[in-house]
């Protein structure tokens, strides 16, 4: 819950107003969907999901929008989870983190899923194929910066807990 | 029915996910027709508030600047003092009441919250219909055009930039006096915008203030920004060109919305007289 206010707040308070060349522009508070424990029912996921998706949307003005890149986002991480983890060793360490899974797998899991919701996000935006140059080009660099972030945030939080 | 259950546990997941998609994009849909007042948006009470707490703090990293346009446009009031001027003749200052009648009048606002990188931009206000604030009302800054009224509640309203997909409105060159419509470029530069439709007698050149034309919502003569870039994609009979805006939407805090006294008397003949054309067909 705190980590759901925190990435919300800085969202919305200081991502809101970072952008590279006007082409790059983050969405971080996605990190909070990819970090839900593997345990969680769906109904559970979906509902937070969605309503992620609402609470960032009241303050971006585009109702809807960010609830359905998110609510295709948990429908992703539903089937990459599926695919690549085998549910039985997880009882004692439930929360998918860079710390836990590994770097390699946590870029993957990462990558992908940024890049599925960036890219409904941005098409869904826009919505006119005349202009897909530029949505495409804007969708492949925000992508990275955010998965960046992700990284980076995953190094600077969550080690300690390994430590411990 | 059992295997009918059977199979829509196992696969729970997918047809969780197509409840949930189709009420986002139920939501996005209504809201794009943007007539219908939407719930979630920056003028409810709760997104509203925590906007206009966060803005009061951001306001004191710019104070400096506000104090500098501050006092340039006090500079400029002064100027227009009376006592700036030399009354030359004692008639001119009799009719001075009776030959204006107030057309415009202009309600201070500030910007809580703004941006510039979306595909369509929205600017939030903190004032709404106690202030007088109506739909389609336009809004200016003190260096030009800024957008369109198009959502009011008690305390705020949202404005339409000129950085959004649907913003159209009728400009012209200060020089020629030939019209054009203004739009935002598909580039979504933020500080670039397309003047397109202008007849092809116009010759306009690099440099040419564009301002808000007679048939616009905005006083005529309000600023646009300038011509920058005439060799765009030319379209037969029209000619179209880059303008160069002069307001800096990133850095927008106080705007102006303009209430246009005579506005309801217009429309009122307008449609007076069309449903006089009616009758006679």
């Amino acid at each position: 819950m705190v980590r759901f206010v925190v990435l919300v707040l800085v969202q919305v308070f200081l991502l809101k107003n970072i952008t590279l060349y006007s082409l790059s522009i983050p969405y971080i508070y996605i990190l909070y969907i990819l970090l839900l424990p593997f345990e969680i029912p769906n109904i559970l996921l979906f509902l937070l999901a969605f309503l992620t998706g609402l609470t960032v949307d009241a303050f971006y003005d585009t109702p809807g929008l960010h609830a359905a890149a998110c609510v295709l986002l948990a429908f992703v991480r539903i089937l990459f989870i599926n695919i690549t983890v085998q549910k039985e060793g997880f009882d004692n360490e439930p929360e998918p983190t860079l710390s836990v899974m590994g770097f390699r797998w946590f870029f993957t899991y990462a990558s992908i899923l940024t890049l599925f919701h960036h890219f409904f996000l941005f098409n869904l935006e826009v919505f006119s194929i005349s202009e897909i140059q530029y949505t495409f080009t804007r969708f492949i660099i925000s992508s990275v910066f955010t998965v960046f972030l992700m990284l980076i945030t995953g190094l600077l939080f969550f080690r300690r807990k390994e430590r411990k | 029915m059992r295997n009918l259950l059977i199979f829509i546990t196992k696969y729970n997941a997918f047809f969780l996910f197509l409840i949930f998609e189709v009420g986002a994009l139920v939501i996005y849909g209504k809201y794009n027709s943007f007539q219908k007042a939407s719930l979630i948006n920056s003028t409810n009470e709760v997104t509203g508030n925590v906007y206009a707490k966060y803005n009061e703090a951001e306001r004191y990293l710019s104070l400096q600047q506000v104090n500098d346009q501050l006092a340039k446009d006090n500079a400029a009031l002064r100027a227009k003092l009376k006592s700036s001027f030399y009354i030359d003749t004692l008639a001119k200052r009799m009719v001075n009441d009776t030959v204006y009648l107030q057309q415009y009048e202009y309600t201070v606002a500030r910007v809580i919250n703004n941006s510039v990188n979306k595909r369509n931009n929205t600017i939030t206000i903190n004032r709404g219909s106690d202030a007088g604030i109506q739909k389609n009302m336009g809004v200016i800054s003190d260096q030009g055009v800024v957008g369109i009224v198009v959502m009011v509640s008690k305390h705020f309203s949202i404005v339409m930039s000129l950085l959004h997909k649907e913003t159209s409105f009728s400009a012209m060159l200060n020089d020629d006096r030939v019209r054009g419509t203004i739009k935002w470029a598909d580039n979504l530069d933020p500080r670039v915008a397309q003047l397109v439709d202008v007849n092809n007698s116009a010759k306009p050149h690099i440099g040419e203030l564009v301002v808000a034309s007679d048939q616009s919502l905005f006083p005529t003569g309000v600023p646009i920004g300038r011509v920058s870039n005439l060799r765009t994609k030319t379209g037969g009979f029209f000619l179209n060109m880059e303008v160069t805006l002069s307001v800096d939407f990133s850095k927008l805090q106080y705007v102006y919305v303009v209430t246009n006294r005579l506005n309801k008397e217009q429309t009122d003949l307008e449609l007076k007289q069309k449903d006089e054309q009616n009758d006679i067909n």
